[in-house]
């Protein structure tokens, strides 16, 4: 018996998240006694990327190297996925709740008859009832939720768990799947995504800017302190709607919810709605010219002053410690 | 076209958390209830394409009576009919039953809903109808074009974007841009209530999960300020307090 764990790759390499995912499910197979940790990837990849995986805690990497699965097609990495389980007798899947993960989870949910939380945040408590804790409403809130199912789907939070990177390389093996042609019936006709860039929803440290910094002629400031700290950027909901900055960079509750170790929020007031977006940071940090800018009520450290006289020499302060 | 949107009956993203019945239920006094905002995305949309391509737009809730105003809503929006499952939706599984069981029984071409509830914020229920109609299902969808059969969307992804086509029927979970939140007008509120509420009975009792209580996250202590004009002292805090750096 394992614990699977469904990872991603992109750029040739696997995404952090799923490393954290392969070591929570390292965690808790010492806790359950699921034996191996085994992940499995899909499409084009190195063999001594997937081996990377071993330092997270994975035992074993089975790789579906099919080229039509280097795109993110939903239906046919679900069976992939399924096939993968049934073959390693596996129990519970593991995976990093992300774009693709989540729509795959679902699906799979069916396919194995498989309770599925999403949103973990810790490990389960699995000696008695299966209890798992989870972000809700946005997290505003935690539930413990019990899992009635012998097959079970955790889809975890960034942040869930440390990170392990002690562990030795996986071995690799090619895993043959039969997946239906009906399951690549829809086409994945482009793909658009900034490349070189830190991604914000699996940044480490995020930068953002709000109606505050008066125009997106003004984000060089934020690009510059992000580019020093190896942070990704991030927007105010007002902001990316009126065009200033793309979509995918919204903060908030009805954009990107992001988890990382530091966030700095710059001009931006802290409306509940944005809060929402930024509550699982590890620190918070916000400046605003405004003493009673509500996210000053949010945040570990605050700089009350103008943007655009703190931002400059805070990124220059913090160039001279890195 | 027929096109079934499912919304969810959820507190105002303003509302304050809390829980009554030692941590047992969600306390309700004083929130208002909404339609959830991705759904109100998908609504949108899907108000857009049935004037676009004629048929017939009805929208679906898992709920009990009381979820009933939200639907009504959907209806002033536009919708022709509404659709209430009467149960309390126990889980995401248990209500993806119901959609599929009422979906297949309308016999849809196109399926749409929010991304994710705001309460729950499971984000799968779009996923598991589509494996349980074996129907495709794309989340989160911010683009959505429909031109005979065949569908264009694109898909957010971590950093971007993803053009997609399909072919109908389908499923999509959306967010925005899609379409922009309409308010509904004098006459959609009086039309609505002359349009039909059906009211069904649930057809499965199966769950896979049980919530057993809810927390609160820890109160966050109080905010430490820094002299704007000593901003290297911010740098040590979060290097060494913090160890942020």
């Amino acid at each position: 018996m394992s614990i699977l764990v469904y990872i991603e790759h992109s750029e040739g390499q696997v995404k952090k998240t799923s490393l954290e995912a392969v070591s929570f499910a390292k965690a808790l197979a010492a806790q359950t006694g699921e034996g191996d940790v085994v992940a499995v990837a899909l499409g084009a990849i190195d063999s001594d990327a997937l081996a990377h995986a071993g330092t997270a805690g994975a035992d074993k990497v089975l790789h579906v190297s099919d080229d039509r699965l280097s795109a993110g097609v939903i239906q046919a990495h679900a069976s992939a996925v399924a096939e993968a389980f049934q073959n390693i007798s596996a129990k519970t899947l593991v995976l990093a709740k992300s774009s693709l993960g989540d729509a795959v989870a679902a699906r799979l949910a069916i396919k194995l008859n498989a309770g599925l939380v999403s949103n973990v945040v810790e490990l389960p408590q699995t000696s008695g009832e299966y209890l798992v804790k989870r972000s809700i409403y946005t997290g505003k809130a935690f539930a413990e939720t019990a899992l009635t199912t012998e097959n079970k789907i955790l889809a975890i939070k960034k942040n869930a768990i440390d990170l392990k990177t002690d562990g030795g390389p996986a071995s690799v093996e090619e895993f043959a799947v039969t997946i239906d042609e009906s399951d690549f019936a829809s086409k994945i006709t482009a793909t658009e995504r900034a490349t070189g860039e830190v991604l914000l929803p699996e940044a480490d440290i995020v930068v953002s800017g709000g109606r505050g910094m008066k125009g997106p002629e003004n984000w060089g400031m934020i690009e510059d302190m992000a580019k020093t700290l190896g942070a990704a950027t991030g927007c105010s909901k007002p902001v990316s709607d009126i065009g200033w900055r793309p979509h995918h960079e919204h903060v908030g509750q009805t954009g990107v919810k992001v988890a990382p170790t530091l966030y700095i929020a710059i001009g931006i007031s802290g409306a509940i709605q944005h809060l929402a977006g930024v509550n699982s940071s590890k620190c918070i940090v916000v400046i605003n010219k405004d003493p009673e800018a509500p996210f000053f009520k949010a945040a570990d450290y605050g700089i009350v002053g103008d943007a655009f006289d703190v931002v400059p020499k805070l990124t220059e302060a913090l160039k001279a410690e890195l | 076209m027929k096109i079934l949107v499912c919304i969810t009956h959820v507190p105002d993203t303003t509302s304050k958390i809390q829980f009554t019945d030692n941590n047992t239920k969600f306390d309700t006094t004083g929130v208002q209830f909404i339609i959830g905002p991705y759904d109100d995305y998908a609504l949108a949309r899907a108000v857009e394409l049935r004037d676009q391509t004629g048929g017939k737009l009805t929208v679906l809730n898992v709920g009990g009576a009381e979820t009933e105003p939200t639907l009504r809503k959907a209806l002033a929006i536009g919708a022709d009919e509404a659709i209430r499952v009467n149960t309390d939706p126990k889980d995401s599984f248990y209500v993806a039953q119901q959609i599929a069981h009422y979906a297949k029984e309308g016999g849809y071409d196109l399926i749409l809903m929010g991304r994710e509830s705001i309460d729950f914020n499971g984000g799968m229920v779009h996923g598991m109808v589509g494996e349980l109609l074996g129907m495709p299902s794309f989340s989160p969808v911010m683009k959505l074009d429909v031109e005979g059969t065949s569908v264009k969307m694109s898909r957010e992804i971590e950093g971007g974007k993803e053009n997609l086509e399909a072919n109908l029927p389908l499923i999509a979970g959306c967010q925005e841009p899609i379409a922009e939140w309409k308010i509904p007008n004098m006459r959609g509120i009086m039309s609505a209530r002359s349009k039909p509420m059906n009211v069904v009975e649930p057809v499965s009792d199966s769950t896979q999960a049980e919530t057993k209580s809810f927390a609160l996250p820890p109160a966050k202590g109080s905010v430490k300020l820094v002299d704007k004009d000593n901003v290297g002292e911010l740098v040590q805090l979060l290097k060494n307090e913090a160890k942020v750096l």
